[in-house]
């Protein structure tokens, strides 16, 4: 543990890459929370595929690997293949999951194909641009860390600002059209705040991963709380806990790459919240139910009124409106209970 | 020699497209396109743990292991989104994933001892299709691979045709095949255990995103052309081969990736079919609301002309607040199917114009009775 942060604190290349994966993991779970809540999780997916062209258009253009450039690409045409799929839903009757399924397996298609056409013009500086395709979290520089903050910061201070407009569009987007304000286009900034969340995962996590950091930590957010600013800055936190955790971890062993190892430490944050969270939670309703059992059967044996806390319902006399059709008995109410004698 | 290279190559294109798109109809018309994505990611996982166990990417275990694996991704799917925690598309978006890093990691964990890489399973190397080569009893029995698809094609081929009506009735009203003892649950599993077989079977060859584009794009190509669903199997068939084809000429041009272009050539002939579409199209559609818009106006001008006949095309324009072009663009139509003609500058119905005012069209419901 101690050499853990030690390496977190003090290594440069663990840190950078610490910083990086916090910073990504922050910015997919706030905007993760409204593509959860939109019922589009599977948007940041193709987003994420249909982003390849562009970063191998990006290189293309500037004649190597700058950073700015891939992104510009990769932000532009994954945004596009956004628009393609609000195309296809819109102008076609095919429903949202075969336009998301034809949109990110063309613009992938297509950024293979240019990828692979990069790679066999020999272009000596090409190497590791295929580091996209999963991501390759270890060699994000101190640059890359940077550039990524200044994005993310711009998109959480958009966020920020149009607060109450994203949230009716999550909620009640009718409601927010009768009082005026413009929820296409609102949908239509969100969905770009969506790409450059995915453009800045793009380099440590890849494209095929990168649908699970929008959605894992809103969806593990939501398990906790019912209020939208809560679920925001938790998802944002866990979001930024699984990063660093992914990358102080995966840097103990080089086999193991950043990317998937963030993904499951995600998803296992994930499964806790399903199981534990209180009043959501499996096992939270599952104690719920037994206690009310217990109580219900405890009320068939007992009689009215027995062992009732003021305002709760009388169990009882539930009972004894069911009476007329099914009369209960100790067996019935408990099955498993030993059987009293009545007081 | 070179030549039975490339068709081998071409033949294991059209095999795997064959296989998908028969089966892939059904994921489109059950709105389940993005659990064949899913479960083309997760195969993975069971590809890796059965090479992790026997050692080796070949047979029966491989098979079995991946699709074992697909199964529990759509197990653990449905098991979240019933759990009402999660909606449908977030759990899909949950499983995959996580399932997928797992198998990456075991693959980069334990890559000396397994031979596979992970560039390998996305994009796959069909074009080592010609290479591997069946030798059984000392005969050299042609490539491996198209065996396998073969057998794979002809597996989907039978089952979509032996179960055929049962698949038909539980897509399109799982009520009525619940009632008429067809179990919707069953047909779901069964559908899914071949959406993973195909996928295991497809993807060594062509590498997980040639199959989910073959899964998904040339169904949904049909379903945009066709209203029928064996139409629509037939057509899904054809264009999926025919992207194989196409995307193998593209690849030979560009020097590029077989399967990318595969999936770009699946991508354009969607696209083709999204704009021009007889029914359905995009563009079809909107020259067809062109046409019923300029016939209306032409019937609203006739109507007009039966009352206060004479006019000229500028009055016209007056009366009915249309732009000059518009008007123009009107009375041509009119006198292009002989309904109108100019008397000098004024207008005048024919005698066929007078006939077709007559009849009551769209025009009778908008002019108001004068007397």
């Amino acid at each position: 543990m101690r050499d853990l942060l030690n390496l977190l604190l003090f290594d440069y290349t663990v840190r950078t890459v610490a910083l990086g994966c916090a910073v990504l993991g922050a910015v997919s779970g706030v905007l993760g929370c409204f593509a959860v809540l939109r019922r589009q999780s599977l948007f940041g997916d193709a987003l994420a595929h249909a982003a390849l062209p562009g970063v191998c258009l990006g290189f293309v253009f500037a004649g190597g690997k700058s950073p700015a450039w891939l992104l510009v690409g990769a932000a532009v045409s994954g945004w596009l293949g956004a628009l393609a799929v609000l195309g296809v839903v819109r102008g076609s009757r095919l429903k949202e999951d075969a336009a998301l399924g034809i949109v990110l397996t063309t613009f992938f298609g297509v950024g293979i194909v240019l990828l692979t056409r990069i790679q066999n013009t020999g272009n000596a500086s090409q190497s590791g641009l295929n580091s996209f395709l999963f991501g390759q979290a270890a060699v994000l520089l101190q640059r890359d860390v940077l550039i990524m903050a200044g994005a993310g910061a711009t998109v959480l201070a958009l966020v920020a600002l149009f607060y109450k407009e994203f949230k009716l569009l999550a909620f009640d987007p009718a409601y927010g059209s009768t009082l005026g304000v413009p929820m296409g286009l609102l949908g239509v900034l969100l969905t770009g705040l969506i790409t450059v969340a995915v453009v800045i995962g793009l380099q440590s996590v890849g494209v095929i991963l990168m649908a699970a950091m929008l959605i894992a930590p809103a969806s593990a957010a939501r398990q906790w709380t019912d209020r939208l600013a809560v679920m925001i800055g938790l998802a944002a936190l866990l979001g930024a806990v699984s990063g660093v955790a992914g990358a102080a971890l995966s840097s103990l062993d080089a086999r193991v790459p950043t990317g998937p190892l963030i993904v499951l430490l995600a998803t296992a944050i994930v499964l806790f919240s399903l199981a534990f969270a209180p009043r959501r939670g499996l096992l939270w309703v599952g104690l719920q139910r037994r206690r009310e059992n217990r109580k219900l059967a405890a009320a068939a044996v007992h009689g009215p009124g027995f062992n009732k806390a003021p305002g709760e319902p009388d169990y009882a006399d539930h009972l004894g409106a069911l009476g007329g059709v099914h009369r209960p008995t100790d067996r019935d109410a408990a099955p498993n209970a030993p059987i009293k004698e009545r007081p | 020699m070179q030549l039975g290279f490339q068709l081998s190559i071409i033949l294991a294109g059209v095999l795997v497209a064959t296989s998908c798109a028969l089966i892939g109809s059904f994921l489109v018309l059950r709105k389940l396109a993005l659990v064949g994505d899913a479960i083309s990611h997760t195969v993975v996982l069971g590809i890796v743990l059965a090479a992790l166990l026997t050692g080796g990417i070949n047979g029966i275990p491989t098979l079995l292991g991946a699709t074992l694996v697909g199964l529990l991704t759509v197990l653990l799917i449905e098991l979240l989104s019933g759990s009402g925690l999660v909606k449908e598309d977030a759990a899909i978006g949950l499983v995959f994933p996580a399932l997928f890093a797992l198998g990456v990691i075991l693959i980069s964990r334990y890559a000396g001892d397994v031979h596979l890489d992970v560039e390998h399973v996305l994009y796959g190397e069909i074009a080592y299709t010609p290479f591997d080569r069946l030798v059984l009893a000392g005969w050299d029995l042609g490539p491996r691979t198209l065996w396998v698809l073969g057998g794979i094609g002809c597996f989907d081929l039978a089952f979509v045709l032996l179960f055929y009506k049962e698949l038909k009735l539980a897509t399109f009203d799982p009520g009525l095949a619940a009632a008429v003892g067809i179990s919707p649950v069953l047909m779901h599993y069964l559908l899914m255990f071949v959406v993973s077989l195909t996928t295991v079977g497809a993807f060594d060859a062509v590498g997980a995103v040639l199959v989910v584009a073959f899964l998904i794009v040339p169904p949904a190509t049909a379903y945009l052309l066709t209203d029928r669903l064996a139409v629509m199997l037939g057509i899904s068939v054809l264009s999926g081969a025919l992207s194989a084809v196409l995307g193998y000429a593209l690849a030979r041009l560009l020097d590029a990736s077989i399967a990318g272009s595969m999936a770009t050539a699946a991508g354009s002939l969607f696209a083709l079919a999204f704009a021009l579409s007889p029914r359905h199209g995009l563009i079809t559609g909107a020259l067809r609301a062109a046409r019923v818009r300029r016939r209306f106006a032409v019937d609203l001008l006739l109507d007009h002309l039966v009352r206060s006949e004479r006019d000229t095309e500028t009055q016209i324009q007056a009366e009915f607040r249309w732009s000059a072009r518009r008007a123009r663009a009107v009375v041509r139509d009119g006198v292009r199917r002989g309904l109108l003609r100019f008397q000098g500058e004024r207008l005048v119905l024919t005698e066929a114009g007078r006939a077709e005012a007559a009849v009551p069209g769209p025009g009778a419901l908008m002019t108001v009775p004068t007397e």
